[in-house]
């Protein structure tokens, strides 16, 4: 198990790929075809098109406050790892992921248009809807996978959430159940250091985060978020893992955010420019492009093709996002629950009626 | 048959627990010791610890956990070991259970239960006490029910783990062991009501007396309030511990020629507000009494609801005989807190000589 070979609480991480896209670990390279490695590589350039797409969205006010996922595409390759019938609960920066897992981009621009319907995803999809209060979520998963395991199912359960959700209680809640339950669920850390302004450092003084899943008596690794050799690697021998029986997984990805926390925040004031060129050179797009163009699978005429289709997905995604029609006000009202209450019937009955009387006025 | 509260409860969950095999009980102390006030006991012996768990010791865990079982194929019925510890998973509650539905259009949903020990009136520990009910009464996606006899307890329960939403289930202490009280589960039950009970129960469509004659099933469905007893002079609302202070006040009523309506609410989210003002027709007064402190509890939207529909019904102002804005006193001086019979006669007795 590769989380022997790797210890938090001496700092040592699993790298599989440089930053300039070598294999620096031959032994530990996982079992991916050239296929899917251009898949993987579709999906983190069209997550990261569509966050570009949904900022000029954004500037022009044609879609809400986002948070971009652009610099963490590592994420697609955690996805790739897992199988059909797989349990997803993100939190609200994995909309490159959600991509993998057949949620129609349409949802991704839906959503943060303001429309409840893009949280609704193909039912094999099983994605949750992004969970914004932080670090509430991962215990959706530790439940998700608990009832799998009741009922015999030999599905997993995986999670994502930031550096820092690690502080919330209801991460420590969750790890603390995985841990004593011993059910079939993976967290992800997505480390990209910053929880808004606040620093990686000043989040908690643990050397690692990965070294947290210690005390919970899981096992932990911290990975090289940004290799997507690293990650599908380790999320597979999670998955592997926790589908035979084993138990709980934790991994610390370590990445980066290259833009704001979301686009009502501007980085410039809280982090040095510098350290933002830093990781640019380790960007995980980047280093699977050089690796395909190393192995001679890749080169600039299929990139160009590849990106003038991926515009063309993006364009199409967001053109039928905003031909999607508001919510009626039967929608806001009828999901609340299986059955409306009297009382909502009462309300939606007014608003109806106020509706009604308000265009009336409007044509007079 | 004649059972406590508690004893309801108890028989409730192995009833479920033998007829749907995706129902599971989770909490604190409620395998092997069968939960603090035995509520839980013989489930995990007979159901195994796997059906049956006693988790760590984290309310937000518990709940959040259950949140995704139920998401996932499962009907969790959750203890939370006393009200006033809820806190630490409200956030569970308010952010996730209660809106998972809306925000996927129905795609996920959580069908479960959180059971806990509510109120005031065992001279208990601080935190103990707790009737804050309020606080879910406001969040949408949540109903919440609250039994003042061991047969609405029963029926209830079965209700609420069988609803396909989220219900809070609050179990007044002070009735836990307070009465034994006839429940219709036993095969033969039917023909066992007397005349009385049975007429009641045929006027109010909500109770399944046991019409399927199979022993152990009882439902009462959630948001209708019961008439705990007919009157012509007042109307007294309530809900939890605070029905038998009503009937208790009636008696001192009744001596003077007074004689109140007194109605259960059994279901406080959503409540049954059609029940609430065919009485008021009835009677032209109300009383609501609450056991939760004054401003902003239920009796407030009770009043909001009753003049706002009912004010050409009114002969007097709608009045609230409540607890008090202050922390629940320890058990030394707790007897100042919630309504006793003699605040709810003063209250009877304000609106009638209004």
């Amino acid at each position: 198990m590769l989380h022997e070979q790797f210890n938090p609480l001496r700092e040592q991480q699993l790298q599989v790929m440089d930053k300039d896209g070598r294999i620096i670990r031959k032994d530990l390279m996982p079992k991916l075809s050239n296929d899917d490695l251009k898949k993987i590589y579709y999906y983190m350039v069209l997550g990261r098109a569509a966050d570009q797409k949904a900022m000029n969205l954004q500037r022009q006010g044609r879609i809400g406050t986002f948070a971009p996922v652009y610099g963490q595409e590592g994420q697609v390759a955690s996805a790739y790892a897992l199988q059909q019938g797989d349990w997803v609960v993100p939190a609200f920066r994995e909309h490159a992921l959600a991509l993998v897992r057949g949620m129609p981009l349409k949802n991704f621009y839906l959503y943060y248009m303001g429309h409840e319907t893009g949280s609704v995803v193909p039912k094999d999809a099983r994605i949750l809807p992004v969970s914004v209060p932080v670090g509430s979520h991962p215990l959706h998963a530790v439940g998700i996978a608990w009832a799998s395991k009741i009922r015999k199912e030999k599905n997993v359960a995986i999670t994502y959430f930031g550096d820092g959700a690690t502080s919330e209680g209801e991460f420590h809640e969750a790890m603390n159940f995985a841990g004593v339950l011993k059910v079939p669920v993976i967290f992800y850390c997505q480390n990209n250091q910053w929880a808004i302004s606040v620093p990686r450092k000043i989040q908690t003084a643990s050397r690692t985060i990965a070294q947290k899943a210690v005390a919970y008596g899981l096992p932990g690794i911290q990975i090289d978020g940004n290799d997507i050799f690293a990650v599908y690697a380790e999320t597979k021998e999670a998955a592997d893992r926790a589908r035979r029986g084993e138990g709980s997984y934790f991994i610390e990805a370590v990445t980066y955010r290259f833009g704001p926390h979301t686009t009502a925040d501007d980085p410039t004031k809280y982090r040095d420019e510098k350290e933002v060129e830093f990781w640019k050179q380790r960007c995980p797009v980047m280093r699977l492009k050089k690796y395909m163009e190393n192995i001679g699978i890749w080169d600039d005429n299929q990139e160009k093709k590849l990106l003038a289709a991926v515009d063309k997905e993006v364009e199409k995604a967001v053109d039928d996002a905003e031909k999607t029609p508001i919510a009626t006000v039967d929608e806001i009202f009828d999901n609340t629950f299986a059955q409306l209450t009297p009382q909502l019937v009462e309300q939606k009955a007014y608003l109806k009626k106020v509706q009604d009387e308000k265009k009336a006025r409007i044509k007079k | 048959m004649k059972i406590t509260m508690l004893e309801a409860i108890n028989k409730a969950l192995f009833y479920e627990m033998s007829r749907d095999s995706s129902v599971v009980v989770l909490g604190e102390d409620v395998g092997k010791e069968g939960g603090v006030f035995r509520a839980t006991e013989g489930l995990q012996q007979k159901y195994g610890a796997e059906r049956v768990v006693d988790t760590p010791l984290a309310e937000a865990g518990i709940v959040g956990s259950a949140i995704g079982m139920a998401i996932n194929g499962l009907k969790p019925v959750c203890e939370i070991q006393f009200f006033g510890f809820i806190y630490p998973a409200i956030n569970q509650i308010i952010n996730h259970a209660s809106r998972m539905r809306t925000r996927s259009r129905g795609l996920y949903t959580c069908p479960l239960v959180i059971r806990t020990p509510y109120g005031i009136g065992i001279k208990a520990l601080e935190h103990h006490s707790e009737s804050t009910e309020s606080y879910f009464i406001h969040t949408p996606g949540l109903k919440v029910v609250i039994p003042s006899t061991a047969a609405d307890a029963y029926g209830l329960l079965l209700s609420a783990i069988r609803d396909p939403d989220p219900v809070l289930f609050l179990e007044p202490t002070k009735l836990y062991r307070a009465f034994k009280e006839e429940v219709p589960i036993d095969e033969g039950d039917k023909k066992t009501l007397d005349k009385k009970e049975a007429d009641k129960s045929n006027k109010d469509k909500s109770q399944n007396v046991n019409k399927s004659g199979k022993a152990g099933e009882y439902t009462v469905s959630i948001g209708k309030a019961r008439i705990v007893q007919e009157g012509m002079d007042c109307t007294l609302i309530s809900w939890g511990a605070m029905v038998k202070e009503c009937e208790k006040a009636a008696e001192l009523l009744a001596k003077e020629e007074i004689f109140p309506e007194i109605i259960d609410l059994r279901t406080v989210s959503p409540m049954d507000k059609e029940a609430i003002l065919a009485s008021v027709k009835k009677t032209g007064r109300a009383v609501i009494v609450q056991e939760a402190p004054r401003t902003l509890g239920l009796s407030s939207e009770i009043s909001s609801i009753i003049t706002e529909n009912s004010m050409a019904d009114l002969q007097a102002p709608v009045i609230r005989v409540t607890s008090f804005d202050i922390i629940p006193p320890l058990p030394k001086a707790e007897h100042y807190y919630a309504p006793d019979p003699y605040r709810i006669y003063r209250g009877v007795k304000k609106v009638l000589e209004y």
